[in-house]
């Protein structure tokens, strides 16, 4: 029982530290919807793991980029709206995990925790490949950070600053995937927009600098997780959903702080 | 006579098959103030983002000095409301120090607001603040895309001046997009007036006397600018169209 505790506390912890600051670029560059109807198109990425019998967290993380990098490209060549594609591509890919699941004859869904999370299931394995996508993830960020946050205030400024914006856009997206398909572990397919908005909002209004902003939606996100867990082991109720509405009760409470 | 800052030869841009500029020829020199004018939908913006290289040529080349250090000032930031971001800390986004910005700040009078936040300065204000932006790369060229929108009367005389001082103390050139023909052209020294092709070029008694700017903006602002220099080399009939003097 404790190490079960343990692992979940480690991969909460760990999905906190990456929606913290991919969630502040959510709320800056208006994604929400990104995250959301990636989430969806993860049901491909289990249907081809469980399909090719390979890891299923590593097929979602794959999948996640391999659909990042096609809307990075579409929206390049094809000048069609983000949005648009995103319905498209998204939604095709979960068309086509339902499909794919037909054909894994053993295929045995939980489809409670794909929709809601079940951090209590997570292994050691699991650990260890949330910890390697976090430093990987954190390691990108921390040195193009200053350059998506110039994106992030003016596309047009970055763009004479000599920053080259389409590339940091698909290296945004690809993050932005990575630590959405970690995610869904944690909180599941319908809750990890809540993870990546919610702390970073709240950070929002206690805050003065995007770099601020990034660490307080951390620890937000952190501190939601612990007392989602919390919650969850002594009166039983779900993870996921009990992390999101911990992190929904200091979001207003942050309502009543606001700085600005 | 120095090279140019920048020239852009017989440059044309097509976007979604309309053709939105067509055989532009222009260039900058050193010191020089380049005032680009124009009906809405002339291709002003385009143009300029054209020879900051934001936006690709269909045709024609676009060349510039090497090295050439650029300081932009954009036509309208929508500051982004939900990144908490402070005046001084948005100058240092840039990897300038806060001395640096904080000079800035001071060169366009609005030291003042470094620690207020950025999406909660006024509109004037704002453009004070991107202006010094535009100043802390210690530009060869500063573009300025409509600089005085949503700056009072007054505010806007005191940014020309400003603009005029920092040609004079940075030693660079500027162009600007501009719609207030009459007290832009007073700080001008060359003015391109844009109507998806270069209608007419030269400076400004020269411009505001050609037919082709005249068919553009009517006599009104012809008027308007030839009462501001005092000088009249034509006249108009009841119509309002032009009678060249003979032998003027």
């Amino acid at each position: 029982m404790e190490e079960l505790l343990l692992r979940a506390v480690c991969a909460g912890l760990l999905v906190a530290v990456l929606t913290g600051p991919l969630g502040c670029f959510v709320v800056w560059q208006r994604m929400a919807y990104f995250g959301d109807t990636l989430a969806h198109s993860a049901l491909l990425g289990v249907a081809i793991s469980l399909y090719m019998e390979v890891s299923l967290g590593y097929g979602v993380l794959a999948c996640g980029i391999a659909i990042a990098l096609a809307l990075a490209w579409l929206h390049q060549h094809h000048a069609l709206p983000m949005d648009t594609l995103l319905g498209i591509l998204a939604h095709v890919a979960l068309a086509g995990g339902v499909i794919v699941l037909g054909f894994v004859s053993h295929a045995h869904v939980d489809w409670l925790a794909y929709l809601f999370g079940d951090l209590l299931a997570v292994g050691w394995q699991d650990v260890q490949r949330m910890a390697i996508v976090t430093a990987v993830i954190c390691t990108i960020l921390l040195f193009c950070w200053r350059k998506l946050v110039v994106i992030a205030v003016d596309q047009e400024i970055a763009g004479v600053d000599g920053i080259n914006v389409q590339a940091y856009r698909v290296i945004l997206l690809v993050l932005m995937a990575a630590t959405i398909a970690t995610a869904i572990q944690v909180v599941g397919v319908l809750l990890v927009t809540a993870l990546l908005i919610i702390p970073a909002t709240t950070a929002r209004n206690i805050t003065r600098s995007p770099r601020q902003m990034a660490f307080a939606a951390i620890f937000i996100g952190c501190v939601a997780t612990l007392a989602g867990i919390a919650a969850s082991y002594n009166v039983d109720v779900s993870v996921g959903p009990a992390i999101v509405m911990a992190a929904f009760l200091m979001f207003s409470a942050s309502l009543a702080l606001r700085t600005r | 006579m120095n090279e140019p800052l920048l020239t852009l030869t017989d440059a044309s841009v097509k976007i979604a098959r309309r053709e939105i500029l067509q055989g532009i020829t222009m260039s900058i020199a050193d010191r020089e103030i380049v005032t680009l004018i124009g009906p809405n939908g002339a291709g002003k913006t385009t143009l300029v983002r054209a020879l900051l290289g934001l936006q690709v040529l269909t045709s024609g080349s676009l060349q510039r000095r090497s090295a050439l250090r650029i300081g932009y000032m954009p036509q309208r930031v929508r500051i982004n409301e939900h990144m908490p971001l402070r005046v001084i800390d948005f100058l240092m986004l840039d990897g300038s120090n806060k001395d640096q910005a904080l000079q800035a700040l001071d060169e366009s009078s609005v030291s003042e607001l470094a620690g207020a936040q950025l999406n909660r300065v006024s509109g004037g204000e704002l453009q004070r603040v991107l202006f010094s932006r535009a100043l802390l790369r210690n530009p060869d060229l500063l573009v300025l895309d409509e600089p005085v929108q949503g700056v009072d009367l007054a505010g806007q005389a005191d940014l020309y001046k400003l603009i005029a001082k920092v040609r004079d103390d940075h030693g660079c050139g500027v162009l600007m997009v501009s719609h207030d023909l009459n007290i832009v052209m007073a700080h001008t020294d060359t003015v391109i007036c844009l109507n998806r092709h270069v209608c007419c070029q030269g400076n400004p008694d020269h411009v505001s006397s050609d037919p082709a700017f005249l068919e553009l903006f009517g006599n009104r602002y012809a008027d308007t600018l030839a009462v501001y220099h005092h000088h009249h080399d034509h006249e108009h009939d009841l119509h309002g169209a032009v009678i060249t003097e003979p032998g003027g």
